[in-house]
């Protein structure tokens, strides 16, 4: 499983520079100068020319790519162009932030849909099922602007149980953090409990089907231990490979929900990033997010490892 | 005849959304240490009705019209199926068709033997663990503490069918199902495993129902014969009987479609047509319509169906077949 996992890991290698080069080369290619909007009205030459070099910005791309990546080896991001921090510490400060709604929504995406999936395999074609495929449906065609402001509306607003917006860092005060985070988590994670229950639905009725689910029966196993330890065991593989693929989806996701319930997440550090043209940031946080997602399928990758034997050593 | 470990009357079932019998008038008498086999060709009702004795069947897809089930004096009606759960994999277990994907691919081999231990000896992991090494010896699995903790993936096809017949026999059934054990085997490990389940069977005394479409299978291991066509018993007989004196038309066409080593080379006589399918049964004899014997009254009126535990019995109305024949002449 080591040697498995460490070639996984070989092989993101050049994925991740390719995606380097890719998020380099396309920042170039987009349209707006960062130097003009920093020198203001006037656009002095001097001062653009000053800046142009103080960036480094007249060297050739490769050149500029290479001093980039040579910083990100040492953990240096550059700098902001806009508010002159590291880019490093923007993405510390902010990334935590992200990272804990992501796992609120995944956690509950997963408390959710799985057994909703599960619920409405076993009891296909009765009205369990069907109301969990119309809530789903719903789930997932649903936008998530327009159920964020419902929410704030009903649940901050008329009732006063949840704070509307906001962020509490969980050091700072653990219930408090995780309470404001509760409505922005669920808004975020449920399209993704809608997905997972189509899905876990779907590899559930295929493995019900099976012979070794009847061979499970056939000793006469209580029904629950045939669907929850026979039947579930064999339909996770598709689940967590979904669940790593979605994470992006999370991420993504996180943009929206972070502006609707103000949370000074990755999210808004990535709008207005690339707002100001602001290279340095967005390239860091796409670099990041990149690292992120392939870190979370060699994670799935490795989870097959426990879950399918036929994997492992022979 | 003394009474018999496991009797079935009458037993009928129908799919959801059909209005006609998969399997009708089903009746057998299956006694200790015997093995009856019941014969027929694919899509004759044979499995189903295995799985229905198990409870296997999900309830929801299938109307029982009948059947009652006398089990070792016990007497209960098929769609008892609380009745049934408590015997499955205890007192009655089954082996099926497809030893590759019959094991559970995530679990290793012991564990699963050791589950159906646990599950019904009510017994501790350790003793449970104890009796599938046991269970492995016993089916001839070399090396059985190493497989213990081996997964199916790692065994070949006729090792899995071994795991699968310990697994059934862990809780020393009275009655094993087995339904096609050998189809999906070499035909050398085939001989195998049918003498491993004749082994056990002399052992352990019980009965066992082999389900299987090989007459070479059941010319060596039955004691009786239920011929099965389109969900019914045609002809029902001890292993003699049927081989020596069938009678029923489709019976004999089964046995003239089998290759002879010793006789006269001739072309294989086949059973022209195909077996109606439900909903298109005629409502008279349902073989009626391929039936190279059939008279006016066989598409109109059913046979009686054979009784299980007598003798040699024949669903036909023109049987014995020396009737036919003087009919024919």
């Amino acid at each position: 499983m080591l040697s498995f996992l460490l070639r996984r890991i070989v092989i993101a290698i050049p994925t991740v520079i390719l995606i380097s080069i890719f998020v380099f080369g396309l920042q170039k290619l987009l349209p707006g100068d960062p130097i003009l909007a920093m020198a203001g009205e006037e656009r002095d030459p001097e001062v653009i020319e000053f800046l142009r070099e103080k960036y480094r910005l007249n060297d050739p791309i490769p050149v500029q790519y290479l001093n980039w990546i040579k910083g990100v080896l040492t953990g240096d991001l550059g700098i902001s162009l806009r508010t002159n921090q590291p880019v490093t510490e923007l993405i510390g400060e902010k990334l935590p932030v992200t990272i804990q709604l992501a796992v609120m929504a995944l956690i509950f995406a997963l408390v959710i849909g799985i057994p909703a999936g599960i619920l409405s395999a076993v009891k296909k074609g009765t009205v369990t099922d069907y109301i969990a495929n119309v809530v789903a449906l719903s789930g997932l065609s649903i936008p998530n602007f327009w159920l964020g402001i419902m929410l704030i509306l009903l649940v901050a607003v008329k009732w006063r149980l949840l704070p509307a917006s906001g962020y509490v860092p969980l050091s700072e005060d653990f219930s408090r953090s995780i309470t404001t985070m509760i409505m922005p988590a669920f808004v975020l994670g449920t399209a993704l409990a809608a997905t997972l229950m189509r899905h876990t639905r779907s590899a559930m009725l295929g493995v019900l089907k099976s012979d070794y689910v009847r061979t499970a029966r056939a000793k006469g196993l209580a029904e629950r231990r045939v669907i929850l330890k026979h039947a579930f065991r064999n339909a996770l593989t598709p689940i967590v490979t979904l669940t790593a693929l979605l994470f992006g989806e999370l991420v993504a996701g996180a943009v929206l929900t972070e502006q609707i319930f103000t949370i000074p997440g990755f999210g808004k550090l990535v709008v207005d990033a690339v707002f100001n043209r602001d290279y340095a940031v967005v390239q860091g946080i796409v670099l990041v997010t990149a690292v992120g997602f392939i870190v979370m399928n060699i994670l799935a990758d490795a989870a097959y490892f426990v879950l399918n034997p036929r994997l492992r050593k022979q | 005849m003394t009474t018999p470990l496991l009797a079935v009357e009458d037993l009928s079932f129908r799919f959801r959304g059909h209005d006609q019998d998969v399997v009708q008038n089903l009746s057998f008498a299956l006694g200790r240490n015997e093995t009856l086999c019941i014969v027929g060709e694919s899509g004759c009702g044979k499995s189903v009705t295995a799985l229905a004795l198990m409870g296997l069947l999900p309830s929801d897809a299938v109307r029982f019209g009948g059947g009652r089930v006398t089990f070792d004096g016990d007497s209960y009606g098929i769609e008892d199926a609380g009745r049934i759960a408590s015997m499955r994999g205890d007192r009655m277990a089954m082996i099926f068709q497809e030893p590759m994907t019959s094991l559970n691919p995530a679990f290793r081999i012991g564990d699963q033997i050791a589950e159906a231990v646990e599950r019904h000896r009510r017994c501790g992991t350790e003793a449970a663990r104890a009796r599938a090494l046991e269970m492995l010896r016993r089916v001839g699995i070399p090396a059985p503490e190493q497989r213990l903790d081996e997964y199916p993936h790692q065994l070949s096809g006729g090792m899995r069918q071994r795991v699968m017949i310990a697994m059934a026999l862990a809780n020393d059934p009275e009655v094993l199902i087995a339904d096609e054990p050998t189809t999906a085997l070499d035909v050398t490990v085939q001989a195998q495993i049918l003498d491993l389940i004749a082994e056990l069977q002399t052992e352990t005394g019980m009965g066992t129902i082999m389900i299987t479409h090989d007459l070479g299978v059941v010319a060596e291991i039955a004691t009786n014969v239920a011929v099965m066509y389109a969900g019914q018993v045609v002809e029902y007989g001890s292993v003699q009987a049927i081989f020596d004196d069938p009678q029923h038309p489709y019976t004999i066409g089964l046995m003239s479609s089998v290759p002879s080593l010793t006789g006269p080379h001739r072309r294989l006589s086949t059973v022209p047509g195909t077996v109606p399918s439900i909903g298109q049964m005629p409502p008279g004899c349902r073989f009626s319509s391929r039936c190279p014997f059939a008279a006016p009254i066989c598409a109109e009126r059913p046979p009686l169906a054979p009784i299980g535990g007598a003798d040699h019995q024949v669903a036909c109305h023109f049987a014995p077949l020396e009737t036919m024949q003087e009919r024919r002449a």
